[in-house]
């Protein structure tokens, strides 16, 4: 059947599965916008930033698991996806990025608007192309959204000229994809399973590191039956947060800079590390030389470049996660470890992370805990960047996956109000709850127009602590407090929401914050709720940089007493 | 240990391959030596063939880095393999009528050919590995280099099938419902 180029992309997308594309339009991309009437099971949604397409695309892959779509004229539209897209190739998220470009009869010769996108986005997605040729479209989008999904998901980009969206030509939807280069290794090698669970099968100081790749493998139940059948306590990475549910008994929070000390000490102290879908970050291993000194280190992972990388492996396990454990179920004995186990109880009650201290004025913690309250921990939590962000993360207890959404790689501000549509889309029927620090709610503040637009059902809290937080915090305890370019002016954030047509109160003290927090339940469409916060709180533990996972401090001579 | 190595590639014939592969090596900080790429036997393929100083270790890593790289089919480093290198030089060196005869004899002992003959010059072809070119091309300074122009080496490893070597029962194809056969899944190592 002949279809032009846009016709062909859109019939693509609809093929397979794509139901909402975050975009932004512009002159090239103007025969697509054109066609899109065409189409009305596909939903646009239109941002106010590229950025923010990008970071709604990354979002909403997030949770639900599929591919996330963005799509931007060329140029400038092109390059301002760009911190989206190295967000989502640094935290494994499956997106598709659609970037207009100049007719082909022009490329090359700095035309208006002409850049060399594919260039420029090498280093940060999986795969790319510019198509010259409206016949080897189809082609190339199934390519493109095959690997994206496919093995270590990421982000891909396809550039595609105005004249190839124009084009017309015979569509016939490709039956398979053709790429004898890419082969994700989905299945372990059984030797290196029967290596592990021989070792899980005899230490005595096992732990578990899951990471976001146990999410992006939906290999809950396994790890969940791994982690009770041999009693190993578990530990997430940040971006693992939600993949063991952390009322579990064998939960003991996540590790890494801003991780619980029990967490980081069940790490350091033990014989046996199972690295589950997660790559030896810095920001989660400390001094990389003094990681888990004592430990043989298992590590499970679909992309073989990350074994070995960071941190050698004892017993490298390449393949996909689900498959991998269910096969290391069946070898692995029941075990107990109640002495390893009580030691980790003994840390975390000397260590408590989670508990909100008593104090006056407003605190974060205590914002957040609140928030876990009226929620009964029934919401989605996506987050921007800075101390917030990490509060989020320690004061908030996941049993959900997947409902925690973080920029956790590339610690992007500016994620968290775009993420949060993403987010709300993907999963409608779900709470959303976006928790931003006064610095980057104001990056890609302009979404609140999309929300709007979109009347989309969002809570939002602003941490209004006038500082850029977490830089803050460094400066008071890395560089004796001389603070530079680090405070905040501040807009009336209610009255930010109120210009574009959202709700919103502010709270400055401890009293209000949950009649707040359950109006803003109630309320249908967007709220906002700005949170005057203490201004020099400060996250703990901190693992300083150069330290190792056991050096973290802890909030100096408590002030008031600890309560739960 | 620090040493020379010679990774082979086999890629599909793609635009931006090689970019995504001097981007790979280029962001972990590698020297690339030479790169040298052909098309091989079977249509819309090429070889690559790229040589780089680099810790045994972190080749590895990059290696598997590089084999990320969607069009890329196999990669291997065949460094340890014994395998055969050869270069190409071409080399234009002054020569006059005095030293046109030392000239010659040194490329007969290398066993290098002339291919041009001009009044004040010579274009002198040297096939060899490295090592072999880099000592002829010394010799040569001494009369006046005017041009040189080097291929960088190729290498394939000696005896039977190789690393790269594809086997012409088995299709090249991979498909979306691609299930690993039982050799793929007994890979050595992982
Ligand atoms: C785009 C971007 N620029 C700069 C930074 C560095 N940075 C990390 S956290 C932070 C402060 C964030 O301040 P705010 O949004 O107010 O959150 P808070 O830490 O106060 O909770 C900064 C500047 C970053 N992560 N991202
Ligand atoms: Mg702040």
């Amino acid at each position: 059947m002949m279809k032009t180029g846009a016709e062909i992309l859109c019939e693509c997308l609809l093929k397979e599965g794509v139901e909402v594309v975050f975009g932004f339009p512009g002159g090239v991309l103007l025969p697509l916008y054109d066609t899109f009437p065409k189409y009305p099971e596909l939903r646009h949604i239109l941002v106010r930033h590229e950025q923010g397409a990008a970071h709604a695309a990354d979002a909403y892959a997030r949770v639900t698991g599929k591919i996330g779509v963005c799509l931007a004229t060329s140029g400038p539209g092109a390059t301002n996806l760009v911190t989206g897209i190295a967000n989502a190739y640094l935290d494994s998220a499956p997106m598709l990025a659609i970037t207009g470009q100049v007719p082909t009869f022009f490329i090359g010769k700095d035309a208006f608007q002409e850049v060399d996108i594919t260039g420029v986005t090498i280093p940060i997605t999986k795969y790319n192309h510019l198509v010259l040729d409206a016949a080897e479209l189809a082609e190339y989008i199934r390519e493109a959204i095959y690997v994206a999904q496919s093995g270590r998901p990421g982000p891909v980009l396809l550039d595609i000229p105005r004249d190839v969206l124009q084009t017309k030509t015979d569509f016939v939807f490709p039956e398979k994809v053709d790429l004898p280069g890419y082969k994700p290794k989905l299945f372990g090698h059984p030797a290196q399973i029967k290596k592990a669970s021989d070792l899980i099968n005899t230490v005595e100081r096992p732990v578990i590191i899951a990471g976001r790749g146990v999410n992006v493998s939906r290999a809950f139940a396994e790890l969940k039956e791994l982690a009770e059948k041999s009693q190993i306590p578990v530990v997430t990475t940040f971006l693992g947060i939600g993949c063991f549910p952390e009322s579990h008994v064998l939960s003991y929070g996540w590790l890494g800079m801003h991780g619980m000390g029990y967490a980081n000490k069940a790490i350091h102290h033990s014989d046996l590390v199972v690295a589950i879908g997660m790559r030896f970050d810095d920001r989660a291993t400390g001094v990389v030389s003094a990681f888990a000194p004592q430990a043989r280190i298992i590590h499970i992972d679909i992309d073989a470049a990350e074994i070995g990388k960071n941190l050698n492996a004892d017993v490298p396990i390449v393949g996909d996660i689900k498959n991998v454990l269910q096969v290391l179920n069946k070898q692995i004995t029941k075990r107990e470890h109640v002495s390893w186990l009580s030691q980790l109880d003994e840390w975390r009650a000397i260590h408590p992370a989670t508990e909100v201290r008593d104090h006056e004025g407003l605190l974060p913690q205590y914002i957040i805990r609140q928030i876990h309250e009226v929620t009964k921990g029934d919401t989605i939590i996506v987050t921007d960047v800075g101390q917030h962000q990490m509060w989020a993360g320690q004061y908030f207890f996941y049993d959900k996956p997947n409902s925690f959404v973080s920029s956790g790689g590339l610690g992007t501000m500016g994620f968290g109000l775009p993420a949060s549509i993403g987010a709300k889309v993907g999963a409608p029927h779900e709470t959303v709850w976006c928790i931003c620090g006064d610095g980057g709610f104001q990056m890609t503040v302009q979404e609140l127009a999309t929300m709007v637009q979109e009347n989309l059902d969002i809570n939002i809290a602003v941490m209004n602590n006038g500082w850029l937080g977490m830089v803050r915090q460094w400066q008071e305890l890395i560089y004796e407090k001389r603070y530079f370019g680090t405070q905040l002016y501040n807009p009336d954030f209610v009255k930010i929401a109120e210009a574009y047509g959202i709700k919103g109160v502010k709270v400055n003290k401890k009293i209000d914050v949950r009649p707040a927090i359950e109006k803003a339940m109630a309320h249908k469409g967007p709220f906002l709720i700005e949170f005057v916060v203490e201004p020099e709180e400060n996250v703990y533990p901190f693992v300083p940089p150069g330290k190792t996972l056991v050096e973290f401090l802890e909030m100096p001579s408590p002030s008031g007493s600890l309560k739960k | 240990m620090t040493r020379k190595h010679i990774l082979v590639a086999l890629v599909q014939d793609k635009p931006g391959v090689l970019n995504r592969i001097a981007s790979t090596l280029r962001r972990r900080n590698f020297n690339i030596e030479s790169i040298a790429v052909g098309h091989i036997e079977i249509p819309h393929l090429s070889r690559m063939t790229i040589t780089l100083e680099g810790d045994d270790a972190k080749v590895e890593q990059v290696r598997k880095q590089l084999d990320r790289v969607v069009e890329v089919i196999r990669i291997s480093d065949i460094t340890y393999e014994n395998p055969v290198e050869r270069e190409m030089a071409m080399i234009k060196v002054k020569a006059s009528a005095s030293t046109r005869s030392e000239i010659i004899q040194i490329v007969d002992i290398f066993r290098a050919n002339i291919v041009d003959v001009s009044p004040d010059s010579l274009i002198i072809v040297a096939v060899g590995n490295q090592e072999k070119v880099e000592t002829f091309i010394e010799l040569l300074r001494g009369f006046g280099i005017r041009e040189l122009s080097r291929t960088g080496t190729i290498a394939l490893p000696r005896g039977g099938a190789g690393p790269l070597t594809i086997d012409e029962s088995k299709p090249l194809r991979h498909v979306v419902e691609h299930v690993l056969t039982e050799e793929e899944e007994n890979l050595p190592n992982w």
